[in-house]
């Protein structure tokens, strides 16, 4: 990049820019968290829905009599395993391991991908047994709230393949090092909202 | 590459305090994680397990969910009081309270129209 050419003739001025460039990212960072607040809010009010339209199941199937705990408990610590394996991939990315960063990024990517294709398998199950989005407002309520979940972690992941090839191909700089900053947001808090999801879905639904 | 060196060698020292508050460690993230495990067996464990009386349930849930939420929050989210994390605190705090809005008053103003409904509805 040029960057490096602009360093040598003015000191100063180079000085200046760097710094320029640091808030820069810090505020993107900011800006993202910003983003992530307004995501918690569409979170809120599904939850708010799924918890109005709790006993709305019209005579049909109930969530307790169809949910499985240990299946649930699986998909948890498949997410729970995998935010623990980004904190790791990050802490590689700030020693400026690349290596290592991508190795833990693609064990946080199969994690999240063996997660995703659990909720799909449940789903597909759920519908074959006669629990389908249009059975009851439950159902619609529930698919509505863990498919939006279910959606993000799917865009995660997507995220993840980009940043990986991203890495590879620019290596550990300013811009990918901002980025990776924002995914791993991104990623923690998809697990935050998975505990909600399990414990007022999953386990309020068997209480 | 050039770039990639030089910003290193720009920010160097002057960041390095900062950077360990922010970004957290092996440990920290180990010590989240095996409290994030224990909370979740404990939340599972109340319903999967037989003979935990049904008043505990609840509550355990309950106060088990918050508990992983902070664990999370600080241990894998880095959130806290320190400077550079005061604009973001502020942020999540005022989330909080609209969601609380938001939440407790759908559930309050839906249960008041469940319960006046006509009956048989």
């Amino acid at each position: 990049m040029s960057h490096a050419a602009t360093v040598q003739p003015h000191g100063s001025g180079a000085h200046a820019g760097h710094h320029e460039h640091h808030d820069d990212g810090s505020k993107t960072t900011m800006g993202f968290w910003i983003y992530l607040m307004s995501d918690l809010l569409i979170f809120a009010v599904l939850f708010a829905t799924f918890a109005v339209l709790g006993n709305a199941t019209a005579g049909g199937l109930t969530g307790k009599e169809v949910f499985e705990l240990p299946f649930v408990l699986v998909e948890t610590m498949l997410l729970l395993v995998s935010s623990f394996t980004f904190g790791i991939a990050m802490l590689n990315m700030y020693a400026g391991n690349k290596g290592k960063l991508i190795g833990w990024l693609v064990a946080t990517w199969v994690l999240g991908a063996g997660f995703v294709g659990m909720e799909i398998y449940e789903f597909v199950h759920f519908i074959d047994i006669g629990a389908s989005p249009t059975v009851s407002a439950y159902w619609s309520a529930f698919f509505t709230l863990v498919g939006t979940h279910g959606l993000h972690v799917t865009f995660g992941l997507i995220w993840i393949l980009i940043m990986i090839d991203m890495v590879r191909r620019y290596g550990l700089d300013a811009t990918n090092k901002r980025r990776l900053a924002c995914l791993s947001l991104f990623w923690h808090f998809l697990d935050i909202v998975w505990i909600c999801v399990f414990t007022f879905v999953y386990l309020l639904g068997v209480y | 590459m050039s770039h990639h060196t030089t910003s290193i060698a720009g920010h160097g020292h002057g960041d390095h305090g900062q950077d360990h508050a922010n970004h957290g460690t092996v440990k920290s993230y180990i010590i989240g994680f095996l409290l994030s495990l224990i909370l979740t067996f404990g939340s599972f464990g109340l319903l999967m397990v037989e003979g935990v009386p049904r008043g505990w349930i609840l509550p355990g849930i309950m106060v088990l969910c918050v508990v992983q939420l902070l664990v999370q929050l600080v241990f894998f989210l880095h959130m806290g009081t320190s400077e550079s994390q005061r604009d973001n605190l502020q942020a999540f705090i005022f989330a909080v309270f609209v969601i609380a809005i938001i939440v407790a008053g759908s559930l309050w103003v839906l249960h008041n129209m469940n319960a006046n409904m006509m009956p048989g509805m």
